[in-house]
């Protein structure tokens, strides 16, 4: 505001004649202010979505305790790498959001051969986190059997041991069987089309001793998992066209013949910062809590 | 718009992603060693003070507080909101304190769900006590004491 103190003081003393027309009440363009208002709404969607999984999540007994369903990790064997491999796509997400704010800086400076190199740092970092998310949607699809209406990731009630072994068999005699305890996650295996649902004995709380099996898990969890994390990889596979197109744009100078900072940059800016906002909560939600 | 010089803003934004990717590890850190997977023998997730989980609350607590600071950073520097004039800022940010009602609502329900849903199952796991009748014996039908049940 510096340099227009002076004129715009005057301005500023009556809110009548700062909405009586003719002036920017926001000093923002319009296509800026509009961007602002699709993303707030755009915050409600996301939020309507994160609050019908808290919902449901409050409404049953049990849940599929993320650090397990989540600990897969490419080309590593096993399943001991808890939240390690979203950890990973969260930094992507934030390292391409601060390859983005650079690109719109280099667009206040009218440096058109930054802003392109920092847009395509962007889309490099939008691109490998919708691969790594392609990646996990294989591994819980294809390898865990996990669908939107099947969820085979249950969780124990009781303390219990296992008469079952992975593959469905009784344990031979003098075997030493597999325990579990409360609250700990199962995931029941597909093998021939059939699920395996091993049995077990609880060895304490109000069933004591009595035989039971594994069964599904909460029903909604793979919906909303899908379609949280689905509408989300969406947003960025919007995201990453939007730059290349906008990229493209920067590269041809139609944005230097404007002569309005590189605006364009800006708003896409503030769409992609958006995407990255949203996958903190997603993030919370789905994986830390 | 921003005061700040070219190098300013470098600054500013190489320190925030900075403090973002810090904030990122910190949640980590407190869900894997509050669940005990990184120090053995190190766990606060089952700690309990009578009935209260108390550990997995102030986990949880931290673990929220933490991403909305990390949005605020989000919003405040790499969105440039706070470089914007205070009506704008009102006027995307005010509207989403109706989140907050929606949040305790909503939880509240599915709350009630559970309860109605255990209810439920409760009342169709109890056991009929079956001891009062001989088996096999005659079924004796209790007559209504009085006319108020009517139809006889």
């Amino acid at each position: 505001m510096s340099a227009e103190t002076a004129h715009g003081h005057a301005v500023m003393e009556s809110d009548e004649k700062l909405w009586s027309g003719g002036k920017s009440p926001f000093k923002s363009s319009y296509g800026k202010l509009m961007m602002w208002y699709f993303l707030l709404s755009d915050a409600f969607t996301f939020a309507g979505f994160l609050i019908a999984y808290g919902t449901l999540r409050f409404s049953m007994n049990t849940w599929p305790v993320p650090d397990f369903v989540f600990s897969s990790f490419p080309f590593l064997q096993g399943t001991n790498y808890p939240l390690l491999f979203v950890s990973l796509m969260t930094f992507i997400l934030l390292a391409s959001s601060f390859t983005m704010i650079r690109a719109v800086q280099e667009g206040k400076e009218e440096n058109k051969s930054g802003v392109v190199k920092w847009m395509i740092y962007t889309i490099i970092g939008g691109a490998m986190f919708l691969g790594c998310q392609a990646w996990e949607w294989t591994t819980l699809i294809a390898t865990e059997h996990m669908t939107v209406s099947t969820n085979p990731f249950g969780t124990h009630t009781a303390s219990g041991v296992y008469l079952d072994d992975e593959h469905g068999h009784a344990y031979a005699a003098g075997a030493e069987a597999e325990t579990f305890k409360e609250g700990e996650t199962y995931l029941i295996h597909k093998a021939d089309g059939e699920w395996l649902k091993r049995r077990f004995r609880y060895t304490d709380g109000p069933n004591e001793g009595t035989v039971a099996r594994q069964d599904f898990g909460p029903k909604a969890f793979g919906a909303l998992f899908f379609f949280i994390t689905g509408f989300h990889g969406f947003h960025v596979l919007s995201g990453v066209l939007f730059l290349i197109i906008i990229a493209i744009n920067v590269a041809s100078g139609l944005y230097v013949k404007r002569r309005n900072g590189y605006e364009m940059v800006e708003k896409i800016g503030l769409y992609w910062h958006f995407v990255d906002l949203v996958w903190v909560f997603v993030f919370l939600v789905f994986y830390l809590l | 718009m921003s005061d700040h010089t070219y190098e300013e803003s470098k600054g500013i934004a190489r320190k925030t992603i900075i403090i973002l990717g810090i904030v990122t590890i910190i949640e980590v850190l407190i869900a894997l060693v509050g669940k005990g997977y990184l120090i053995p023998g190190v766990e606060f997730y089952e700690s309990y003070i009578g009935n209260f989980p108390i550990g997995r609350a102030l986990m949880y607590l931290a673990m929220i507080s933490l991403s909305i600071y990390k949005a605020i950073l989000v919003i405040f520097e790499f969105m440039h909101m706070k470089y914007e004039v205070k009506g704008l800022m009102r006027s995307v940010l005010v509207p989403t304190a109706l989140l907050i009602w929606a949040i305790i609502a909503f939880f509240m329900e599915g709350d009630y769900w559970r309860n109605s849903r255990n209810f439920i199952s409760d009342k169709d796991n109890q056991q009929v006590e079956t001891s009062i009748r001989p088996v096999g014996g005659p079924i004796k039908v209790e007559e209504p004491s009085g006319d108020d049940h009517g139809g006889h």
